[in-house]
């Protein structure tokens, strides 16, 4: 139990950047997931919490002591790795128990500590097997287990589910934020997977490009993204991005995407975006925020007519792709109120819902 | 093919299917052909020697019989003799002593040096990893020259413990190398994890990469051990006492005298000195081929 805190951490490898001065503070027992696409240093800043790679400049603190000079067995963390790293040659009970055993702990505790673990994580009957006869799922819980009888400072994952198929990945996710409130430790947890950071995480740092691009909660960076890197990040599908102009007239604000199709800004939003007038902005609104039209069909402004290119129905709702100004978008709708492709369709932009980004700074205003 | 089948859809693809099937059957005839031959064109030479050493010497001189079979029955005369009247056992304990000290000595330095190269990234390490093999490919009969004068100025000239010192610069090259092949081939995350619970570099290789590398290190030792048990440039030139003599040169210096060849005691003796390499073949190449890295990580 600790926290852990990063300040102004710096790692290159030769002349390349792959971490570039972050500065991340985690309170005790909280469960932080890194998240952004590959190369974005998230990796890199893990196994430098873990010792696995030296920091360039800067501090890492574990507990409230530097732990930058530490070789990783100093610093009291326990790591799950993608492909699991199970020794091949130990069962499980001795995959688990390799780190006790190295630490001189008697067999008693051993035993006792291994078969606490093996319990939370349902795998006492596995005990007695090898790597080799153990199914992906099985060895990712016996990885599991041999981080928890170590009883660490903290956890590290690193993306430990991108090895497993759809259904086991959504199944171990259970598992990991089931095993996480049973035994409360800090936790650092490392994916590309943003729905993987958003149902697991206290809060969820997007890295980008060596940088940390927003710290927040899954709810906040899915409702307030700062940068449209997190806009267009968070959220499964991708948010929509269409070029648009701000118009001011004597009837209020309006954003304008195409000759046709301009919607009113809501009154809440006017204010912010004043300074904006007139200028060449981003619009960003999500799938879901283009639906069929719903308000008992009452048009209040924000609904206009798309022909369909794709429809892709997902049983619970259906896709649809159409063009507007050689820019894709994609709308989120009713199964029943879809249309054929190449047909014409009404829908309506949950305006509300809109994000207006600087195309020179990427800032969400 | 016809024209017709060839316009026809269906008529085409029964005929490159029955193509396809005619040329994996051509493939495996050819393929069956050619083992036959090898195994016949290698089996040969042991069949020869395991005849011979059966036959006495009487039925060897007999130029009327075949000499593929044993004509006048099996004795086991040949070996009588070999065994009491020849100092082959003497042969066989100095060689068995080297090859065993050869092997230990070649497996110490090879497995740590390997491990050195192959997983401790340092400065000039992947130079030194390919200078260690270019070392063996320097043959021993260019070698002998130099390592004479090093193995007389030592004091080891004639005495079986200089080719202890010497074999080792055939067997540790070749075995490093292996052994690096092996331990590069375990992912990386294995010595992360063994790191992060606490292992230090020795406990990580005795109780992970040895075990993990286990068919490594027996096709190493396998190798090693042929090696120092065959060896016959180094012996002929640094040992001529039969006392201190090695199986190899002092079965054929000592079984042929002039232009006279004791046929039988010569098969004799090479189907005894055969047989060790051929029983730690037989007992370690199951392991040899199970691959026990299997399970480590995702497959």
């Amino acid at each position: 139990m600790a926290e852990v805190a990063l300040r102004q951490v710096v790692k290159k490898f030769g002349e390349v950047e792959a971490v570039r001065s972050i500065d991340l503070d985690i309170p005790n027992n909280e469960f932080v997931v890194l998240v952004g696409p590959s190369g974005c240093g998230k990796s890199t800043t893990l196994r430098m919490i873990a010792g696995l790679e030296e920091v360039t400049s800067g501090e890492i603190c574990i507990g409230g002591e530097v732990v930058n000079d530490l070789p990783p067995r100093d610093r009291d963390i326990a790591m799950v790795f993608q492909n699991y790293a199970l020794y091949p040659h130990m069962t499980a009970f001795e995959n688990m128990s390799f780190g006790l055993r190295l630490r001189k702990f008697s067999k008693a505790e051993i035993r006792q500590r291994v078969e606490h673990a093996a319990r939370i994580l349902d795998i006492t009957e596995l005990l007695d097997r090898r790597p080799k006869a153990l199914s992906g799922g099985q060895r990712q819980r016996v990885a599991m287990g041999r981080a928890i009888v170590r009883n660490p400072k903290v956890f590290l994952f690193d993306e430990p589910l991108s090895n497993l198929d759809a259904k086991l990945r959504v199944q171990m996710r259970t598992e990991i934020k089931r095993v996480h409130q049973k035994v409360k430790t800090t936790t650092v947890y490392v994916t590309h997977d943003q729905v993987e950071a958003m149902t697991l995480a206290d809060r969820v740092v997007v890295m980008n490009n060596g940088r940390i691009e927003q710290i927040g909660s899954p709810q906040e960076l899915y409702h307030h993204p700062r940068t449209r890197f997190v806009a267009g990040f968070i959220g499964s599908p991708a948010m929509n991005f269409l070029p648009c102009q701000l118009e001011q007239n004597a009837a209020g604000m309006r954003v304008r995407i195409s000759e046709m199709i301009a919607f009113p800004v809501p009154p809440t939003n006017a204010a912010r975006y004043r300074s904006a007038v007139d200028k060449q902005l981003i619009l960003g609104l999500r799938p879901e925020h283009i639906t069929e039209p719903r308000h008992n069909g009452r048009d209040d402004g924000c609904q206009f007519a798309a022909t369909l290119d794709v429809v892709e129905p997902l049983g619970m709702e259906t896709m649809v792709f159409f063009t507007v100004n050689d820019t894709e978008v994609c709308g989120r709708v009713e199964p029943s109120s879809a249309v054929e492709a190449g047909a014409t369709m009404r829908l309506q932009a949950g305006i509300e819902h809109m994000h207006l980004i600087d195309p020179a700074s990427d800032v969400v205003l | 093919m016809t024209v017709a089948a060839l316009s026809n859809p269906a008529a085409r693809r029964v005929g490159v299917g029955s193509s396809l099937r005619r040329s994996r059957r051509w493939a495996l005839i050819t393929a069956y052909v050619f083992l036959v031959l090898f195994a016949i064109f290698f089996l040969i030479p042991p069949y020869y020697m395991i005849v011979t050493a059966f036959k006495s010497d009487a039925e060897m001189a007999r130029m009327a019989t075949n000499p593929w079979i044993i004509a006048d029955g099996v004795t086991l005369e040949q070996f009588r003799i070999l065994l009491n009247n020849t100092d082959f056992l003497i042969y066989f304990k100095n060689t068995a002593i080297v090859t065993v000290c050869v092997v230990i000595i070649t497996m110490v330095i090879s497995v740590l040096a390997a491990f050195a190269l192959g997983r401790m990234r340092f400065w000039g390490s992947s130079i030194l990893a390919t200078g260690i093999f270019l070392t063996y490919l320097v043959p021993d009969t260019l070698l002998f020259i130099p390592m004479f004068q090093i193995v007389k100025g030592l004091g080891l000239l004639n005495n079986y413990w200089g080719m202890v010192l010497v074999y080792p610069t055939l067997t540790v090259p070749f075995c490093t190398w292996i052994m690096i092949g092996y331990f590069q081939s375990i992912p990386k995350e294995l010595d992360e994890a063994a790191l992060i619970d606490g292992a230090g570099h020795l406990q990580m290789l005795f109780r992970i990469f040895i075990p993990v590398a286990l068919p490594g290190i027996i096709a190493a030792t396998i190798f090693a051990f042929t090696v120092s048990w065959a060896a016959f440039v180094y012996p002929m030139a640094f040992l001529y006492s039969s006392d201190q003599q090695v199986l190899t040169v002092g079965t054929v210096t000592s079984l042929i005298r002039g232009d006279v060849y004791k046929w039988g005691m010569l098969m004799a003796g090479a189907l005894l000195a055969a047989a060790p390499p051929l029983v730690i073949y037989a007992f370690l190449m199951d392991y040899y081929i199970a691959g026990l890295t299997a399970g480590a990580t995702k497959g």
